[in-house]
């Protein structure tokens, strides 16, 4: 269970007041840094904050490892780039998800550390794979100095060949399809509707059309996730500028606030040891969040939710209360419930499957884009004939996982 | 029939908590780290019960059969040279909470199926015996 209430939680005192995003694609041969500039310059530029303005600063992953392409540059590195001073930085890759430098801005912010927070994620992971294809973790091992060896949790998995998150997350894929009669052809809807999506994003990488039988009909990864099922690694730099409320009114458009953030971990942190295999810690960090606000799942006007495998849209469907547990199968048959005009319009930009693998910021940017009313082609309008006024934003998978609801305008 | 792993086993590095699991097979046994106190199975091991926080474990044998709770058939080559295997996470008869993501040996394509009962068996590579399950058969009853 969640703390008692003190109150207005903290998050809804910090706004998103610019976006940006740099030149996003396949392999585009720029270093992190660069494009993390672009994609910085841009969302100030956005929020109308000088480099002056600019007092604190917030990544994920920051320096570690990953595979190659994956981290994006430091905040110090940032820093000294932009020339920036500032009052509070960090970077770290535990916690909510992605979204988990978004959310420690916004706290920073609410205490007090600083007024406007530069908050990127950057990726070169098209660049860096080249045309070598995705590698597992463990990159195959061919050293030719004995098998490599590996400890922590990575120990438990790789052994057996289990190298990526597409074997992980197939297993909750195979669960699902047991117990609740998930069809492959339900969870292809979630990929078609990213194509769909994608064909109205500029900046997506997949626009081509995909039917239902191009779906089925890609070759398998790790059963049942195809081609399809899995993100499109790409190079690209997303950054948002997260501030006090107070400045909303200085802006040229309107303010996203953050209602409310979930940031629960109630299970075990692990991918075959937690309780429920076809959850997991997005039913820890949804229930969280819906704890902190007033709002209900029906309020929510569009929901950008981390594909980074089709079927963690799905979890997050349930997760989220969007429809009943086991029943996100029958909520995406037929794709209608999920376009641009369905009940909840998701993945508006084409999510990472077609859009590309921004690694849960191009959702966040989304979400903004579409309550700003920016969405261009794709913009969503509701039955009242308005735009979104709710977005919920989720990140992560397995035993990773944040969410946040934006709102248009402060409440 | 489909491989019965990867074609390359990448290993643990063995050190004072994980030696007994991956070095159990030796004899043929597959053990668990087991409260004293209040009997609860922790795996992968931790320095305390997860259950009662207790210091008091030790590993115990297990009868090495469980149940496959989920699997995937993988086909990409993240290891170069491998055949179509199976990955699964079995979840062990003493206490099903335990799970172990392993690979099944000696199975059809077709007949790998969630419930399917499994029993263990090792692969020895250098100084590790690697747990694995194959179904378990007629000539299996006990």
């Amino acid at each position: 269970m969640s703390p008692a209430p003190v109150g207005e939680p903290l998050e809804r005192r910090a706004v998103i007041s610019g976006i940006g995003q740099s030149q996003i694609g396949r392999r585009l041969g720029r270093s992190d840094l660069d494009l993390t500039a672009e994609a910085a310059l841009a969302a100030m530029a956005d929020a109308g904050l000088q480099r002056e303005d600019i007092d604190g600063l917030s990544t994920y992953p920051g320096m570690g490892s990953g595979t190659p392409g994956f981290a994006g540059p430091t905040t110090p590195e940032v820093q000294d780039a932009l020339g920036l001073s500032l009052n509070w930085h960090d970077g770290g890759g535990e916690g909510a998800g992605q979204m988990r430098a978004v959310i420690a801005a916004s706290l920073a912010v609410a205490a007090g550390l600083a007024r406007h927070v530069l908050v990127y994620r950057t990726v070169t992971e098209g660049t860096a794979q080249g045309a070598g294809g995705r590698p597992g973790i463990g990159g195959g091992g061919g050293s030719g100095r004995g098998v490599p060896r590996f400890g922590g949790f990575l120990q438990w998995s790789l052994p057996y060949g289990a190298v990526s998150a597409a074997n992980w997350i197939a297993m909750v894929g195979q669960r699902r399809m047991h117990e609740f009669g998930l069809t492959r052809e339900q969870l292809g809807q979630i990929a078609l509707n990213g194509r769909r999506n994608a064909a109205l994003n500029p900046n997506a990488i997949y626009a081509d059309p995909m039917s239902m039988d191009d779906y089925l009909a890609a070759r398998m990864i790790s059963t049942p996730l195809c081609l399809f099922d899995c993100d499109a690694p790409c190079d690209g730099s997303t950054a948002v500028v997260v501030s006090h409320r107070d400045v909303a009114d200085d802006l040229d458009h309107p303010a996203v606030q953050i209602n409310a953030v979930g940031t629960a971990l109630r299970g075990r942190p692990s991918w075959d040891q937690f309780d429920d295999m076809t959850t997991m810690a997005a039913r820890d960090a949804a229930a969280a969040m819906w704890e902190r606000t007033e709002l209900v799942p029906a309020d929510v006007d569009t929901a950008q939710l981390y594909d980074g495998f089709s079927v963690l849209a799905i979890v997050w469907i349930e997760a989220l209360g969007f429809c009943g547990r086991g029943e996100s199968g029958a909520f995406i048959e037929g794709g209608g419930a999920i376009g641009r005009d369905g009940v909840l319009p998701l993945n508006t930009a084409g999510g990472q499957l077609s859009g590309g693998r921004l690694h849960g910021f191009g959702l966040i940017h989304e979400a903004c884009v579409q309550l700003r009313g920016e969405g261009g082609a794709r913009q969503v309008v509701r039955p009242n004939g308005r735009g979104p006024e709710v977005a919920a934003v989720a990140n992560g998978g397995g035993p990773i996982a944040g969410t946040m609801l934006l709102t248009r305008d402060v409440r | 029939m489909l491989a019965n792993g990867p074609s390359l086993r990448l290993l643990p590095y063995l050190d004072d908590h994980n030696r007994f699991f991956w070095t159990s097979g030796e004899d043929g046994s597959l053990r668990i780290l087991r409260c004293h106190a209040c009997h609860f199975y922790n795996h992968p091991p931790g320095p305390v019960c997860r259950n009662c926080l207790s210091r008091d474990q030790a590993p115990q044998v297990v009868r090495g059969r469980g149940r496959v709770e989920t699997f995937s058939i993988n086909y990409q080559q993240w290891i170069p040279g491998s055949e179509p295997y199976v990955i699964a996470w079995v979840s062990l008869e003493e206490q099903p909470s335990v799970r172990l993501t392993t690979n099944l040996i000696d199975v059809e394509p077709g007949d790998v199926h969630v419930g399917m009962e499994v029993a263990v068996e090792f692969e020895a590579i250098e100084d590790v015996y690697i747990p694995l399950f194959r179904p378990v058969g007629p000539q299996d009853a006990s």
